[in-house]
């Protein structure tokens, strides 16, 4: 006969206003606005001219040469972005992480400050400096100085985070134990550094993979991304297509961060904004 | 070695003077009248700009358009951001993973995905809504991960008793949140909510495919306009934009350092 007061305690339990409650709203919102959208996003790459279910817009897309070579040449255009990011931003990183160098938050911040201005805002200040004032051709190299600018803080950000708070200690070991500056970077410093790597990777690659704005602005017809071309099939009210392409780059994103998070794993939490403000 | 530091610093200048000469050249520039910047002889100083910037109805439209719909969404995520972070942080093992990873969703999600997914949601369930309600929604549901990602980490700060304690003497669920949990919370608001603010500031693509017709922000009209001639007024527009956020982004960090700084005196906890 002990059932109906445990049946009751358990209800008032279950009925009683917990913290985690506060998060109930959210999680609606998030179903309502992240999940059904996508859902829809879904359903409509799968829907044809006439209305009906359909691998049309795919089928349009795979056997149409020019947009395989747009969507590979949009991956080579971010790798190339990313590596030439990764390759200023890494040493610029340790400088600015080296006590003996850089003292400075300020400077820091100076750095990761234009990630929070109009990105558009930029891109025509680069156009004004580099098309108006030096005469530079619309194209391929506009094209790329332009994503490098932009997307360049973002790289930053997370290797400074990550290479600023290294234990140190690691490297002075490594040299007490007689290895050269060259053996502790590539031994030491470089392998514990890998989260930051990765996050800015991700924080660099898709974002310009998916650009339009930038390769429009400063690169003109020469440099047609996937980005432009989901735009023009919405302006075109290509609603299938354009979400049928989107869905392959959805795809392309979980495929990298699913790399990424395999790269990463074992290396420590990955950061990405954290550290700013 | 002293050598290799010396470049280091020649190095940090080098970088940051490209960084800043595009944005440097463009202020300058903006107390020239010359239509295109195209080369120094061109330069004569005036204000004409700044004086046509405040006639210019469609550029103050769009300015006015870029703050409204950033003001409210960011204010909307702020509140649905932090209410949610206490909720998240306090959710039990396999549903906090859950809620975590669909956080995450729009956070690492290419802009133009998440732009066409809230363009189709809204022609589907919201029968073709656009223009500034379609817009709050979406900026808003794409500030609300951030605020959350800068709000969680304090509360792994805080004590937790507190909230017991609230509850514990009579205040009700909510009040406790607003009175015991939320004032502790302030650093991770204020921080999130700056970069919801900035974040809806410097959106393009979303607001590109679900803005409508007729309705432009300072991101859509600047786009529009270098395809056909900008107009040189944008360069005072950019000036007071850059000015005003670097400003209020040094003023912030100045703020909160010398905080850290006065604690540390002190002896609290920053």
């Amino acid at each position: 006969m002990s059932e109906p007061p445990l049946v009751k305690a358990r209800l008032r339990r279950a009925l009683t206003f917990k913290r985690s409650h506060f998060s109930f709203p959210y999680i609606a919102l998030c179903i309502i606005f992240v999940v059904v959208p996508l859902g829809i996003l879904l359903g409509f790459a799968f829907i044809g001219p006439d209305d009906t279910f359909s691998f049309d817009n795919f089928a349009y897309f795979f056997t149409h040469a020019e947009n395989i070579k747009t969507m590979l040449y949009s991956m080579g255009v971010a790798a190339l972005t990313t590596v030439i990011c990764l390759l200023l931003a890494y040493p610029l990183a340790m400088c600015l992480a080296n006590s003996k160098i850089n003292k400075s938050v300020i400077l820091v911040l100076l750095f990761v400050l234009p990630m929070w201005v109009n990105s558009l805002l930029r891109t025509y200040a680069l156009q004004n400096l580099l098309i108006d004032l030096f005469g530079m051709q619309r194209g391929f190299t506009a094209a790329l100085i332009g994503l490098v600018y932009d997307f360049f803080p973002f790289m930053l950000l997370p290797l400074y985070t990550t290479l600023a708070n290294m234990d140190k200690s690691l490297i002075e070991a490594s040299h007490d134990l007689g290895a050269s500056s060259i053996a502790t970077f590539f031994k030491v410093t470089l392998p514990l550094s890998v989260p930051g790597i990765m996050s800015g990777v991700l924080m660099v690659f898709m974002p310009t993979m998916s650009t339009f704005s930038v390769t429009e602005i400063m690169g003109g017809a020469d440099t047609y991304m996937v980005g432009s071309m989901i735009n023009e099939l919405i302006n075109g009210g290509d609603w299938g297509g354009s979400a049928a392409f989107s869905l392959i780059l959805l795809v392309l994103v979980a495929g990298t961060m699913a790399l990424s998070n395999l790269i990463a794993k074992g290396k420590g939490t990955n950061e990405g904004m954290g550290g700013m403000l | 070695m002293k050598k290799v530091y010396l470049l280091g610093k020649i190095f940090i200048g080098l970088m940051l003077a490209v960084m800043y000469l595009p944005i440097v050249i463009l202020i300058v520039f903006s107390f020239s009248g010359s239509s295109g910047i195209g080369a120094w002889s061109n330069f004569d100083f005036t204000f004409d700009l700044y004086g046509n910037l405040f006639t210019n109805d469609q550029i103050m439209t769009a300015f006015g358009n870029t703050f409204l719909i950033a003001g409210i969404s960011s204010v909307l995520a702020t509140f649905i951001g932090t209410v949610s972070a206490v909720g998240i942080y306090y959710l039990h093992r396999p549903f906090k993973g859950i809620v975590s990873a669909i956080n995450r969703i729009t956070v690492v999600n290419a802009d133009i995905v998440t732009a066409v997914a809230f363009m189709v949601f809204f022609i589907v369930c919201l029968n073709y809504l656009d223009g500034y309600v379609a817009l709050v929604i979406a900026h808003t549901m794409i500030c609300t991960p951030y605020v959350i990602l800068s709000v969680m980490p304090r509360l792994s700060q805080i004590n937790p008793n507190l909230y017991e304690a609230g509850r514990d003497l009579g205040a009700g669920p909510i009040r406790t949140l607003f009175t015991v949990m939320l004032p502790q919370l302030v650093p991770g608001i204020i921080s999130g909510f700056v970069m919801a603010f900035t974040l809806s500031l410097d959106d393009f693509v979303i607001t590109l495919f679900n803005k409508g017709s007729g309705l432009e922000t300072i991101s859509t009209l600047i786009y529009s306009s270098t395809k056909h001639g900008i107009d040189p007024t944008f360069r005072a527009l950019s000036t007071i934009i850059f000015i005003g956020i670097l400003a209020v982004l040094i003023g912030i960090n100045v703020y909160s350092a010398s905080r850290r700084k006065k604690a540390l005196l002190v002896g609290g906890k920053a």
